[in-house]
């Protein structure tokens, strides 16, 4: 094991931003569960309207989920296209 | 002993490959560009959806009218049918006839280039550029019938509370981005998915779960896919229909 060349540390640390960057994740994920859940009791309540419900609940979810797709976003380019690499030159 | 057959039977099935390809290198405006899979599948899409909208054509045109349809007829009816209903549902009785050609092909296309994954393509709109185009024809749209239906009013609204002018700005500029992002995102998020487990898993875990990744397929390229095409052709509708509302 020789030292850490820069690009290794830049590489690395990419790769714990990454995983750090999707904890937000977690955000998207409750906030899409409770619209479920509501969408669920709605339908309990109104089983007649189950196709509104339906369409409304997922739009709904679709836009919650924005943030969630902007760290997958930002943990894909971390990965795939890194940017801090081009600044060590 | 076990040293010594472990890492055959582990030993994984490929390199976990997901990114874009290029078969083909050319030079235009002196850019280096490339013909990359994404244009092959997108291509392989369009040509299903022409066979399919030919067969559609002749079958239409060789049926009796005083007969009742035959099975294929039925369908591309009840399918016309529910994009007219779902297009004149979300954006009123007067307009929703307008759009309803241009929700339906988007559809179209969106569900066939989301579920090509599983026909072993690599899915067009996992490449941003794919959706960004899809974003930018909506965004067209939208401000097309926002001067359309409102006028110079589409502009002056922009700065209805003064100070919050640069925000409304961003706002509008924002919709595009994140349309194009969200259906970017849940596909990529698939490829990716499947790309690391296809590479991750070894070989003799592949032959014994396909059945796993079966579902996992069904999940990330069926089930994402449409869902991801409807809400995309919805958002769509509703960021239309919102310039009609004061005429």
């Amino acid at each position: 094991m020789g030292n850490i060349t820069n690009e290794g540390l830049i590489l690395a640390c990419s790769a714990i931003g990454a995983g750090l960057a999707m904890i937000a994740g977690l955000g998207p994920g409750i906030g899409q569960g409770i619209a479920a859940g509501y969408g669920a009791s709605a339908v309990g309540r109104n089983p007649g309207a189950k196709g509104d419900i339906m369409s409304t609940m997922l739009l709904g979810q679709a836009v919650a989920e924005t943030t969630g797709l902007y760290s997958f976003a930002v943990a894909i380019i971390l990965v795939f296209a890194n940017p801090l690499l081009g600044k060590l030159k | 002993m076990l040293n010594d057959i472990a890492p055959m039977l582990l030993s994984t099935g490929q390199d976990v490959d997901v990114g874009i390809t290029g078969y083909f290198c050319y030079h235009l405006f002196g850019q280096e560009l490339y013909l990359t899979d994404t244009h092959v599948a997108l291509l392989i899409v369009v040509a299903a959806l022409i066979i399919f909208a030919l067969c559609a054509n002749r079958a239409i045109k060789k049926a009796d009218p005083y007969a009742p349809p035959g099975k294929f007829l039925n369908i591309i009816e009840m399918l016309v049918e529910a994009v007219d209903n779902l297009t004149r549902a979300n954006m009123g009785e007067a307009h929703g006839y307008k759009f309803s050609n241009y929700i339906g092909t988007l559809f179209a296309f969106v569900l066939l280039a989301n579920i090509s994954g599983l026909f072993g393509l690599r899915a067009p709109t996992a490449d941003y550029g794919t959706t960004l185009g899809f974003a930018l024809v909506t965004f067209v749209l939208i401000h097309y019938n926002g001067f359309k239906y409102q006028k110079i009013g589409h502009i002056t609204k922009l700065f209805d509370p003064v100070i919050l002018t640069p925000i409304n700005i961003i706002g509008e500029l924002a919709t595009p981005l994140s349309m194009s992002l969200r259906l970017f995102g849940n596909i990529m998020s698939g490829t990716v998915m499947l790309g690391l487990i296809y590479g991750l898993i070894p070989k003799l875990i592949l032959a014994i779960g396909s059945p796993v990744l079966g579902a996992l397929h069904g999940y990330f390229d069926i089930f994402s896919g449409a869902i991801q095409s409807y809400v995309f052709c919805m958002l769509t509708m509703v960021f239309i229909s919102q310039n009609f509302d004061e005429g």
